[in-house]
């Protein structure tokens, strides 16, 4: 053990050649974030005829490696709308903390909280709007669901650009690309939407779920579902991927035991 | 690349040690952040005598991804209350979609300002000023997005003023913008201000005369938008889904919309 507390933690130099201290100076330009580090995949929701489910898994991935796998990715706002984060896990817990002020800062108003899913959105989008106009961005995509201002289902998606858009269905990262067409296949335009029943929504979110799970690396069986209607939240956390069939595996060359 | 680079150092978990910063210290490094991206789309705008259309597909992509088949890139301008019933004018933004959005409730919070403090609502002239003072406003960090500007002038003749990112403008017959413009404008060039058109066997070579450039009535403005769109959606794989048009005459803004094919 060396006995200089200094030196502890620290590289050994006889092993590593000298420490290189530069990075610590904190003189030079200001450092904002270039690129993800810790992050979530995929947020899934779909409208349906009272409200919105939305879906996310519970893995934070550090690069390839699985790194927290109980890490809760869907938040709720004042008990009427959820927000579902993928990108960055610690722009998430920033935007986390951001919305517990401006909840405070609501609730102390004499009507009460009067912000709905779409005021949040209009306020997150003007956040990460603001940050990626000052070169330091907030590294996520976040859907919002809940209800607007007349009592309809509202879904929408702000990302770290600024962009936003609503559709029946919203899907970020992989599931743009292998959820979204299935759940588009439910839901293929707001009229639809607005007949779905709950139990069809949520049928095809957990079926979307079950389908990344399968082809996305950097997901997880475990994950968090929604349900935000006029009558409240239902937010479950802890939920198992069920009903998984591995058969299709066995059909691939080089994934299962076949040798050529 | 950037997919499997999602760490700060190299790609992914790693010893640490050689990795130790190796660039002096000072040196400037390069932002890998890029604060735009293209949503696709296409607009136009057509003014006639006493009237003009603008028009704007209602798809938004990234990439080869749709991210919705409903987001309108025209807007009314400038209105007194949340709905824009008496707004005057008509602004279609394509491009950038953050930066069009953002550019959108600037001209429209100056606008309606301006109907305050004067009392009457901004005409076309005076706004397109201004829109050009805002574009260019953001001239080093310029809002990526290709406007156009409609209403009726002072005359109460069709206006349609074009605009570049960093608010080069100018009134023209027509335009066509955006991912599309390129399929859209060689057609406008022919069927709105007749280029090429000359009056069957009325000489030869020089002597040919031009077809006289009269203003297009209503009914075959709105059919040469729809023609140009579905033509366009045919060869361009960011223009489809919906059509929203917005017609302004001296009775008012006047919304339509008709879809599109969606594949």
């Amino acid at each position: 053990m060396n006995h200089l507390p200094q030196a502890w933690g620290r590289p050994r130099d006889d092993v590593y050649g000298p420490y290189d201290g530069s990075y610590l100076q904190n003189d030079g330009p200001n450092q904002h974030s270039q690129s993800p580090i810790v992050t979530g995949t995929s947020v899934l929701a779909l409208k349906f005829k009272d409200g919105v489910v939305i879906a996310a898994d519970n893995l934070a991935s550090y690069g390839s490696l699985a790194r927290f796998t109980d890490v809760k990715r869907l938040r709720k706002f004042a008990e009427t709308s959820v927000v579902g984060f993928g990108g960055d896990v610690s722009d998430m817990q920033y935007l986390d903390r951001l919305l517990n002020s401006l909840d405070i800062e609501e609730a102390y108003g004499s009507t009460g909280h009067t912000l709905n899913a779409q005021n949040l959105h209009t306020y997150l989008a003007k956040v990460l709007y603001k940050r990626r106009s000052n070169f330091n961005p907030l590294w996520n995509q976040l859907l919002v669901a809940g209800l607007d201002g007349e009592g309809k289902p509202f879904l929408a998606s702000a990302d770290l650009l600024g962009t936003t858009f609503s559709s029946p269905s919203l899907a970020t990262g992989f599931g743009a690309h292998l959820a979204q067409p299935l759940l588009r296949k439910v839901a293929p335009d707001e009229e639809t939407a607005s007949k779905l029943s709950l139990e069809q929504a949520v049928e095809a979110v957990k079926a979307s779920m079950k389908v990344l799970f399968y082809r996305d690396a950097r997901s997880i069986d475990k994950y968090s579902i929604a349900v935000v209607t006029k009558e409240g939240i239902d937010l479950k956390q802890d939920e198992k991927l069920e009903n998984q069939s591995w058969a299709f595996a066995e059909q691939i060359r080089g994934y299962g035991t076949q040798v050529n | 690349m950037t997919m499997f680079s999602q760490n700060p150092l190299m790609n992914g978990p790693n010893y640490s040690f050689s990795q130790t910063p190796t660039m002096a210290s000072g040196a400037n490094k390069e932002h890998s952040f890029y604060p735009y991206t293209d949503n696709g789309g296409s607009t136009l705008a057509i003014s006639g005598n006493d009237f003009m259309i603008m028009a704007g597909d209602t798809r938004s992509t990234s990439g080869y991804n749709i991210n919705t088949r409903y987001s309108p890139k025209v807007f009314k301008i400038g209105g007194t209350t949340s709905s824009q019933d008496d707004a005057t004018l008509v602004l279609s933004v394509v491009g950038f979609a953050a930066d069009g959005h953002a550019l959108k409730e600037k001209l429209d919070a100056i606008v309606k300002m301006y109907r305050y403090q004067h009392g009457k609502p901004m005409s076309v002239k005076a706004c397109a000023q201004r829109l050009s003072t805002i574009l260019y406003g953001k001239r080093f960090f310029p809002y990526y997005v290709t406007a156009i500007l409609g209403g009726l002038d002072e005359d109460g003749k069709g206006a349609v003023y074009s605009y570049d990112p960093v608010g080069s403008y100018e009134r023209e017959q027509c335009r066509a913008a955006g991912a599309a413009a390129s399929l859209i404008m060689p057609f406008l060039d022919n069927q709105v201000n007749f280029k090429n058109q000359y009056i069957p066997g009325s000489g030869e070579g020089h002597a040919l005369v031009e077809r006289a450039k009269d203003p297009l009535p209503l009914v075959v403005v709105e059919a040469l938008v729809k023609d140009a769109f579905d033509s366009a959606v045919e060869r361009h794989i960011e223009v489809g889904d919906g059509l929203s048009m917005m017609l302004i005459t001296k009775n008012g803004i006047e919304e339509k919309f008709l879809p599109l094919k969606k594949d």
